[in-house]
């Protein structure tokens, strides 16, 4: 018998993460791509640090920033963790969207008279689909991957913080390889066909551009 | 992410221009005198750690032997051994694990027993002496720390007897495991957990002894820990290995076990 409940979770934990990931990061990269203020590479090197730091560095500083206020070894202290961890999967693929939009396209746009937020909504955003799709997909993808934060401020509590990686390192510790290997196979076989359906699909987007 | 590319190269050309120097030293530099120090890799249950560095220091061969540490929960190591890892000695917090090791084959020597776990409550807000088992159900405390219990023998004990008070029912909710009995302990010193359940040779540690309070848990409520080491068919021809698993057993070692609370 499979418990699907930590498989059940990591994605709860990834769909929550990606849905506020991508509230928070479209008027960021919005901002990094457009502002001129010489600190914001300060800004992008910030943002894009949970790519390079052992996840275990995360780990401590979270597990010393959330002890005071109980919300370690809380499904909502994870969130708050993937939030971190999974930012620059979502912020870099926005940007360089905005970034490789002609700057003729806002232009017109404002020179219609549309105002800044209907520009975003209705004109940069749908050209920049592709780039959308990258960041919900990887920062999904990234935080259904997530190990060692969890494994350091989740505390493994089941239904609440033992998530599917967790779950398979559980069961390998006890030798129930069997267990382990349904685990990985159902994460194997969905990572694939995530990744498949972005290049099936961004394939078809990336038609030649009118603009160029 | 074509920004990171000229990062990306810059760091691994200063990589490769730092390396070959270095490779080169041995070449132009005349060998170092002396024989080398002979290596020997422990794999030591987490609840050593304090314990065990205390037992390198008082190891008389230490400066021709150098022993390697790894600390971890007896479960992980009994799964990476059986599958060969290089380990020369490895002591278990519980004798089952070796025991299996030896029906493997895994084994050089037999299994030696070398003291009993005990386990405590610790907490460093609050003193587990006075409500004992009891404060557990405080309300004030919403996070229990117990060691991983499907593959750490701490974790076991520490269900075992909260089972006996007729209490796990009661704190389950409020459970959240460490990988091993250090990382336990970990979360109830950095007060994540408000309580853990630890060993006793972690909480006499001076770090955990500075920060908080502890209370020991009769060990009649669970099955006994008791400790075994035995040297590995890696330590074949590991002399130092040898020699370590000697002094164990010496008085010394005993002595220094026992005042890291280490029983009978």
């Amino acid at each position: 018998m499979t418990d699907w409940q930590p498989l059940w979770l990591s994605f709860r934990l990834a769909f929550i993460t990606t849905v506020l990931l991508l509230v928070i990061s479209v008027p960021l990269a919005y901002w990094l791509a457009y502002s001129r203020w010489r600190g914001k590479a300060v800004i992008e090197a910030l943002i894009s640090l949970p790519m390079v730091l052992p996840p275990t560095v995360l780990g401590f500083y979270l597990l010393i920033a959330l002890s005071p206020s109980h919300l370690v070894f809380t499904f909502t202290g994870l969130v708050i963790a993937s939030l971190f961890y999974s930012l620059p999967f979502m912020v870099n693929p926005l940007l360089s969207g905005f970034k490789s939009l002609p700057p003729a396209l806002r232009e017109a746009s404002y020179t219609l008279g549309k105002s800044g937020w209907t520009t975003l909504i209705k004109v940069l955003l749908p050209n920049i689909r592709p780039s959308l799709l990258t960041g919900i997909v990887l920062s999904f993808a990234h935080t259904i991957g997530e190990f060692g934060v969890v494994l350091m401020i989740g505390g493994n509590i089941p239904g609440q913080t033992r998530v599917a990686s967790l779950a398979i390192y559980d069961e390998m510790q006890s030798m129930n390889y069997a267990a382990a290997g349904r685990y990985a196979l159902v994460l194997f076989a969905l990572s694939f066909s995530i990744l498949l359906t972005v290049h099936l699909v961004n394939h078809h987007f990336s038609k030649p551009d009118p603009l160029s | 992410m074509s920004r990171f590319l000229p990062i990306l190269c810059c760091c691994l050309g200063l990589t490769l221009l730092s390396a070959p120097p270095r490779q080169n030293i041995p070449a132009t530099e005349p060998p170092a005198p002396g024989p080398v120090p002979q290596e020997v890799l422990v794999a030591a249950a987490a609840d050593l750690k304090f314990a065990m560095d205390s037992l390198v220091k008082a190891f008389p061969a230490g400066n021709d032997i150098s022993i390697k540490l790894v600390y971890g929960s007896s479960g992980n190591f009994y799964e990476q051994i059986s599958n060969d890892a290089p380990f020369d000695i490895f002591f278990s917090a519980d004798l089952g694990y070796p025991q299996k090791l030896e029906q493997q084959h895994k084994t050089l020597t037999p299994i030696k027993p070398y003291g009993t776990g005990q386990l405590v409550l610790w907490s460093k807000k609050l003193d587990p002496s006075k409500e004992r088992m009891n404060t557990l159900l405080l309300p004030s405390v919403t996070h229990i720390a117990i060691a991983n219990p499907a593959h750490a023998p701490y974790g076991q004990r520490a269900e075992e007897s909260l089972k006996h008070y007729q209490l796990y029912d009661k704190v389950r909710e409020k459970l959240v495991m460490g990988e091993n009995i250090s990382q336990t302990a970990q979360f109830a010193s950095t007060g994540a957990a408000d309580v853990g359940i630890i060993a006793l040779s972690l909480a006499l540690s001076p770090q955990l002894q500075k920060e908080g309070k502890y209370w020991l848990i009769p060990p009649a409520t669970h099955q006994p820990l008791r400790q075994g080491f035995v040297l590995l068919q890696h330590a074949k021809d590991n002399d130092g290995a040898k020699k370590f698993a000697a002094f164990i057993e010496s008085a010394r070692a005993r002595a220094i076990l026992k005042y890291f609370g280490f029983g009978e």
